[in-house]
């Protein structure tokens, strides 16, 4: 007998559809993200059909091309860094390495790093989230401290440490994908705790568990169709930052081992050639700012689709 | 009699979603003397609160309200923002329903109440405190300079209330409006609150327009009445024209729904217990002879209850020895088979947590319970869950007993699911059979429950706790959340099932008429004690406990005569409290 009665229709469509519904609807009526959608999909086809696309292109991102360099300079040949149709986005200087084919297996690395890590941090946050929240007790104590210390922990020095201890025998992208992905679980379970410490009060968890529900029905049935919101939410707004540590890594010489292509590394060695190849750095750099941009247009439309509080665009 | 106070004229409210105007209230009239009370009566929905709102330009940027309302000759409607600034608390106070939010927690209350005196008027911080202080008389607060450097949350939800009717009396308002300002509360406390009001109205000539949904409050109180319903004003009249002589049939079905307790107020004599005896008993008829209780009365079981309480004890708090609160301090009780015990008391008194230990959300302190014989505190992690399977709950608020994400269909099959009873077409056959068994409809298998309305969904649970055949159900006030003509037949669905099911049923409410049209028998709590036990007619007739002829006195009854007898008992049984 509370109720006012004032209608809050967006607030309360917006809590009640379904989640694939919201974001169907939210494609349909918010343009930036829709172009975010977009971006994502041209740039995951650029790396699932990279093999593919590159052969079209008649080139691959291993073979030396001297030929196309100037040999005055040791930079490429002709303008624009040497766009031209056999080399689409130009030569690698000293090296004359197709850039377009450099791109679009970088993508692949990127998308695979991002995704995994990303994939690897929601899992265990959406784990010792839930758990940590439901269960309570010493457990919590114990992973919100955990949560603490890591968020507090200087990890790209400790990610750089590990890239030379760890022998080479290990393939790179998995060391990758797992540490960055253990530093990320931290921000995930902390969102995840604090929701499932509010859903834990409604009613009808209270009602699973009077009928005898044990904790794993509790969390499959009850919590997590009504997490599927943030965690999509935190999930897409995270991967940016994932495909960022992995360029940020590969910048500094620690990430993937040449000669596999990847976006940070190339960004790297440009920044020597800046002024006399200037495309050498921007269109690897623009294939890192589409990427990132992409991720967080999308994941703010989806925040306000599924979570109408923190809405800012009408 | 001279021009009315507050004149509210053809006043419309729409809302705008997605481009559209919904209307809310249409052309809603009535008028309001000084020195009287006006009710606004309505079921949620009714645009009762709108119309109130809209008076003060409380309403979101998505409303439009057209129409007039002249306070003292003034239209509010026409008034600029800074100009209804300075009506709002000023000419017109606001008390709102939930008093706890309505101050803020971290100021103390002589500070928030110096603030609402010194926002319309030029005094000193020293003349304001001196103003706090009196207002603080005037609501009848005890230790009133106590009570000024004292935080929101020091204080009960009653002495709250005082303080918010107390800063809306601040700048003496010729209009207070109170929305629903005892909904939130236990009924003694209601009856204080309503005492004061219509204290207010009598010394200060205060008018007061008074939303609610309760017509016993409308009874004990009120002047004249507005029913409203869908956003239009069905009847209006003098309280008892509206009451005796009703002559629109939704006023007629709105009082005839009002699930009332018929039992009489008027004092029977208690037999004087022997001097020392702690217990009073009259056929049955069980009751704590001290008030207040420092013990629960014993209780004597039949041979095969269906849950039975042996000495239960549940304590919250911390680490700490000191802090420990006993919700509920060994109590004993039992119900039989097919038997529905009312377990009645006011917030805070410990009955919520008994359902919650029979449930096994909570873990006992102390002592046992027993479900067909057996202790569940005590049995291994499945043979609890076989018990478990024994027991239904059916909770307060259906709005969040229901998972939002899951379908009607599969919230009423999931203690089937759980219980791995029934699979495939069986089980789709069976949830068919329990939507039919509280008369909704298989076509809504497929909604979720944001698609229901309350009392839909309230079926709903029924349906899901009545699933597994439970000898015992613990419904934790399943009517409190609804309207009243949804409560009703919410009741009258419960006692048809639990006639044709026959399953014990711990009926927990604070609400007395309700209690009475559902239980055999009646248990009394107070403060974690178990003060009175009997047969339900003796209980409400002749009770034998002094906490239970207040809870009896106070609780409103819509019924103007039978209401003023009420309430000369309850002013009776305050003036004999405060002698002694």
């Amino acid at each position: 007998m509370s109720e006012t009665a004032l209608p809050q229709p967006s607030a309360l469509a917006a809590q009640n559809r379904s989640v694939p519904a919201a974001i169907w609807r939210m494609l349909r009526t918010d343009r930036w993200a829709l172009a975010g959608a977009l971006t994502i999909a041209l740039l995951g086809l650029l790396a699932v059909g990279a093999d593919v696309l590159t052969a079209i292109e008649g080139q691959d991102p291993f073979s030396y091309h001297t030929d196309a360099l100037d040999p005055a300079t040791g930079g490429p040949a002709g303008v624009l860094g040497g766009i031209s149709g056999t080399h689409w986005f130009g030569v690698e200087p000293l090296t004359g390495r197709d850039l377009f084919a450099i791109v679009a297996h970088g993508a692949r690395t990127s998308f695979l790093i991002g995704l995994a890590a990303t994939a690897v941090s929601v899992l265990l946050g959406v784990l010792l989230g839930v758990s940590a929240g439901y269960l309570g007790g010493w457990y919590d104590r114990l992973v919100t401290w955990t949560a603490d210390v890591l968020l507090g922990f200087p990890y790209l020095v400790f990610m750089i440490a590990l890239g030379v201890v760890v022998p080479a025998s290990v393939p790179r992208p998995l060391l990758l994908i797992v540490v960055i992905g253990l530093f990320g679980w931290p921000t995930h379970a902390r969102i995840v705790r604090a929701q499932t410490l509010s859903l834990k009060e409604r009613k009808f968890v209270s009602a699973a568990r009077a009928f005898g529900a044990g904790p794993w029905h509790v969390f499959t049935v009850e919590l997590l169709p009504n997490l599927w919101a943030p965690i999509t939410v935190m999930a897409t707004l995270s991967i940016p930052g994932k495909i960022g540590v992995e360029a940020a890594l590969s910048f500094l010489g620690v990430g993937i081992p040449p000669p596999t292509p990847s976006w940070g590394r190339t960004i790297s060695d440009a920044i020597d050639w800046v002024r006399s190849d200037p495309m050498y750095l921007i269109l690897p750099g623009a294939a890192l700012f589409l990427a990132t941009w992409a991720f967080n247009v999308l994941g703010d439309g989806l925040r306000d689709a599924l979570d109408p509080r923190t809405g800012v665009r009408g | 009699m001279s021009s009315p106070r507050l004149s509210v004229e053809n006043l419309s409210v729409e809302f705008s979603t997605d481009g559209a105007w919904h209307p809310a209230v249409r052309q809603v009239s009535y008028q309001l003397d000084a020195g009287q009370v006006l009710a606004v009566v309505g079921e949620s929905g009714s645009g009762k609160t709108v119309t109130a709102l809209s008076l003060l330009g409380l309403l979101p940027a998505t409303a439009r309200v057209t129409g007039r309302a002249l306070l003292d000759g003034t239209d509010l409607l026409g008034l600029d923002a800074a100009e209804l600034r300075a009506v709002r608390g000023n000419r017109v106070g606001m008390v709102f329903q939930e008093p706890m939010s309505a101050l803020n927690p971290v100021f103390t209350i002589g500070d928030q109440l110096v603030e609402a005196i010194r926002v319309h008027r030029d005094s000193s911080r020293a003349q304001a405190r001196q103003r706090a202080l009196d207002l603080l008389r005037l609501v009848d607060l005890p230790d009133p300079e106590q009570r000024l450097r004292a935080y929101p949350h020091e204080l009960s939800g009653g002495q709250l209330q005082r303080v918010v009717i107390a800063m809306a009396m601040a700048n003496e308002p010729a209009v207070l409006i109170a929305d629903e300002p005892t909904t939130a509360l236990d009924v003694t406390v209601q009856a204080e609150i309503l005492a004061l009001l219509r204290d207010l109205r009598d010394r200060l000539g205060v008018a007061i327009l008074l939303i609610t949904h309760d017509m016993g409050v409308v009874a004990d109180i009120a002047d004249h009445v507005v029913v409203m319903r869908d956003g239009r004003v069905v009847e209006q009249g003098p309280v008892a024209a509206i009451f005796t002589e009703a002559h629109q049939d939704y006023t007629k079905q709105l009082l005839g729904s009002v699930v009332s307790l018929t039992a009489s107020a008027t004092a029977q004599p208690v037999p004087e217990p022997d001097p020392g005896a702690e217990i009073v008993a009259r056929d049955g008829h069980v009751a704590v002879a001290a008030h207040p209780a420092h013990r629960s009365i014993p209780d004597s079981a039949a041979v095969n209850p269906a849950l039975l309480l042996d000495n239960l004890s549940v304590s919250y708090g911390g680490r700490f020895r000191s802090l420990v609160v006993r919700a509920v301090d060994r109590v004993s009780l039992h119900v039989e088979p097919g038997e529905v015990l009312g377990l009645v008391g006011e917030s805070g008194s410990g009955k919520s947590t008994i359902a919650a230990a029979v449930t096994g959300l909570v873990t006992p302190s102390g002592g046992q319970v027993q479900v067909a014989g057996v202790d569940i505190t005590r049995l291994g992690r499945r043979a609890a869950r076989t018990a478990r399977g024994r027991i239904g709950v059916v909770f307060q608020d259906p709005a969040s007993a229901l998972n939002p994400r899951a379908t009607i269909a599969s919230s009423v099959a999931e203690p089937l699911r759980l219980h791995r009873v029934l699979a495939g077409a069986a089980l789709e056959r069976r949830v068919d059979e329990l939507l039919d068994a509280v008369h909704l409809s298989t076509s809504l298998r497929n909604r979720f429950p944001h698609e229901l309305s309350g009392g839909q969904r309230q079926r709903v649970c029924i349906a899901r706790a009545v699933a597994l055949n439970p000898d015992l159900l613990i419904a934790d006030e399943p009517t409190s959340a609804l309207d009243v003509s949804v409560q009703a037949k919410i009741l009258d669905l419960f006692a048809d099932l639990q006639r044709e099911l026959s399953f014990a049923c711990l009926f927990i409410s604070h609400d007395l008429a309700v209690i009475q049209q559902v239980a055999d028998r009646v248990a009394v709590m107070h403060r974690g004690h178990l003060v009175e036990q009997g047969p339900t007619r003796a209980v409400l007739t002749a009770p034998l406990h002094p906490y239970t002829r207040r809870l009896l006195a106070a609780a409103p009854v819509a019924d103007l005569a039978e209401q003023r007898r009420r309430r000369q008992a309850w002013q009776e049984l305050n003036a004999a409290g405060h002698r002694g």
